[in-house]
């Protein structure tokens, strides 16, 4: 593995024992769902996003946004390992008064660009800011990730429609394609596919990736910084709960916490994939 | 979330809920329920596997839920269109307006864990503006039932009532409320407590509350009525004449101090026989913490009750 993938991998299994510690702390969570996206994250946060987080309203800093703001573990531990809050605060996660709110809220916590956590708000807002960047020419990149579940609310496909129309080449959507939405599969419940043909139907490129392979996203969102005509659409395939063998691919663990001794096995079973 | 098991003598409203759609679908092949990927958190599960064909999943799409809902009851069904009551309210209401109320489709709109109930995951998961927002559109019932037995009585009369009705089903833990006469009727208030310093006029979690505190008020010698108003739009105006009769009011709900009930009884109050109010509820957007938390935070609970209706004597005594 190279070194910025490797770098990934260490950040990334790191978000992943913090966040489960915060949910068992806090006593409650959505594992599932944060593990899917730890990889994605942290590959965003630690090498591909420009921004400084002494600044978090730098008006040229690239902007990642959080649709499926219901995965607040992996964006905080993200956000406190950037630097744009003290890690000590990941220990007040839900608690009262507490800035780590059940969902992200950019009124009272840096470097949250919007409030999310009914889905299908995110993509809206991430269009546009790329449409100001667009007429503003500026060169700020604007990420999004969404759930795949979350792709079932119309708005998604509204923004998507009015992303291709205006050509927007600096925005990414990256799709937690790990199929599980709250109470089932995707396809079970309200089928997605064919997903890639829908996004270039609406005037995307699209890409698919491995979404819990540093050097595979890294690569991938490398490719979405060049110069482009089109918005681009990532389809990372992933498992929710990744990383915790008994909550892979589970929708029970959708929210929940793990008992003592399910954390002890989580944790041993990431400390064991570090020194591997 | 899953909420934790209800202390004993304590019920969750959704089971009651569940019960009765269930029942009421074992006799009349019309009732359907419509979710948004909601099965497990509007308690379903059971409903599903009784009548499969009869479980409509539209995925996360509020909107297209309640759409759906309407054409559903164009074709001759009583859909109970179940979701969390912040999604469906907030992000259907076009929907629910347009569709259910000003097209007067037979939708039956239950609002699950309303309020704040999902208290640490935030203010976009509270529903604490849609009593507001509801009562504001014309022709939709509005029902905020107490405690299980209430529940069950609302789902059963807006199954029978012929046009758009949104229920509000908590899910937050409350006990079954001791009273004398067991009718339901949509648009009936339902006087709990009889006096005549004071009325408080209260809804959901909270009714059980203004019965604590009126009995605390009844030991420092004042007499407080109870009025159960489960039904805010159309709302019961002879109970407010009797009620703003005494001369004080204070209303309580698990929802926005202003424009809900409260709002509701003030107007009423306000056109036809102004009396001195103090209305309880959540000011706005609130800040992180669990539902009994938040319901302690802002007051919203005997104490609360007790100490604003101590304060409005004052008023009424000057
Ligand atoms: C508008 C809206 N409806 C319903 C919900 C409740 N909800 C929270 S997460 C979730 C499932 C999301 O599935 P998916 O988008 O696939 O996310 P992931 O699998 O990554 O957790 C649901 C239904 C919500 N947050 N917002
Ligand atoms: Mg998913």
């Amino acid at each position: 593995m190279n070194l910025r993938a490797s770098r990934i991998k260490s950040r990334a299994n790191w978000m992943r024992r913090r966040l489960l510690a915060m949910i068992v702390e806090a006593g409650q969570g959505h594992p599932g769902g944060d593990l899917s996206a730890t990889d994605i994250i942290a590959a965003l946060y630690f090498d591909i996003l420009r921004f400084d987080s002494a600044e978090p309203a730098a008006p040229g800093r690239d902007r990642f946004v959080m649709s499926k703001g219901h995965c607040t573990g992996a964006l905080y531990t993200a956000l406190a390992g950037a630097g744009f809050f003290p890690e000590a605060d990941l220990d007040t996660y839900l608690k009262p008064e507490s800035r780590l709110n059940g969902h992200p809220n950019r009124t009272y916590l840096p470097g949250v660009e919007t409030n999310t956590g009914p889905l299908g708000h995110g993509l809206p807002v991430a269009v546009g800011i790329a449409v100001a960047g667009q007429i503003d020419r500026a060169d700020y990149r604007v990420f999004v990730l969404t759930g795949d579940g979350e792709l079932q609310e119309g708005s998604m496909w509204e923004a998507a429609m009015f992303a291709g129309h205006r050509g927007l080449g600096q925005l990414t959507v990256i799709v937690d394609r790990n199929r599980l939405q709250q109470g089932a599969a995707t396809e079970d419940t309200n089928a997605l596919e064919p997903l890639a043909d829908k996004w270039r139907a609406f005037g995307w490129d699209v890409a698919e990736v491995d979404g819990h392979d540093p050097a595979a996203l890294l690569t991938a969102f490398d490719t979405a910084c060049r110069p482009r005509s089109k918005p681009l659409c990532i389809i990372a395939n992933t498992q929710k709960g990744h990383g915790v063998s008994f909550m892979e691919n589970q929708a029970g663990w959708h929210h929940g916490v793990p008992n003592a001794e399910q954390y002890a096995q989580a944790i041993a079973e990431l400390e064991a994939e570090m020194v591997a | 979330m899953s909420a934790a098991a209800a202390p004993t003598g304590l019920f969750d409203c959704r089971d009651a809920y569940v019960r009765t759609v269930e029942q009421l679908a074992a006799d009349d092949d019309r009732i359907v329920a419509v979710v948004n990927d909601s099965v497990g958190s509007s308690k379903l599960g059971k409903f599903r596997d009784r009548f499969p064909e009869r479980l409509v999943n539209v995925g996360i799409a509020e909107q297209n839920m309640v759409g759906v809902g309407a054409g559903l009851a164009n074709g001759g069904k009583i859909p109970f269109v179940s979701g969390a009551s912040c999604f469906l309210s907030a992000r259907a209401l076009e929907q629910i307006k347009a569709d259910c109320a000003y097209s007067h489709a037979n939708v039956k709109l239950c609002g699950i864990s309303s309020g704040v109930a999902y208290g640490e995951l935030g203010a976009t998961h509270h529903s604490i503006e849609d009593v507001a927002w509801l009562r504001a559109i014309d022709r939709l019932t509005v029902i905020v039932p107490a405690d299980p037995w209430q529940t069950a009585e609302a789902i059963k009369a807006a199954a029978a009532h012929d046009g758009p009705v949104y229920i509000r089903i908590s899910r937050m833990p409350v006990p079954e409320l001791a009273r004398t006469d067991a009718t339901f009727r949509i648009g009936q208030a339902e006087r709990l407590r009889a006096g005549t310093d004071i009325a408080i006029v209260a809804n959901g979690t909270l009714v059980h509350h203004a019965v604590s505190a009126a009995q605390r008020l009844e030991a420092d010698g004042i007499s407080a009525q109870v009025i159960n108003m489960a039904t805010v739009s159309p709302i019961d105006t002879a109970m407010l004449a009797q009620a703003a009769a005494t001369g004080a009011i204070v209303t309580a709900e698990e929802g926005l101090a202003h424009g809900g009930l409260g709002g509701a009884v003030a107007e009423y109050c306000a056109t036809h026989s102004p009396v001195p109010m103090r209305m309880l509820g959540f000011p706005g957007f609130l800040p992180t913490g669990s539902t009994q938390w938040l319901m302690d935070r802002f007051g919203l609970n005997a104490d609360g009750i007790f100490a604003a209706a101590h304060d409005l004597l004052k008023v009424k005594a000057r």
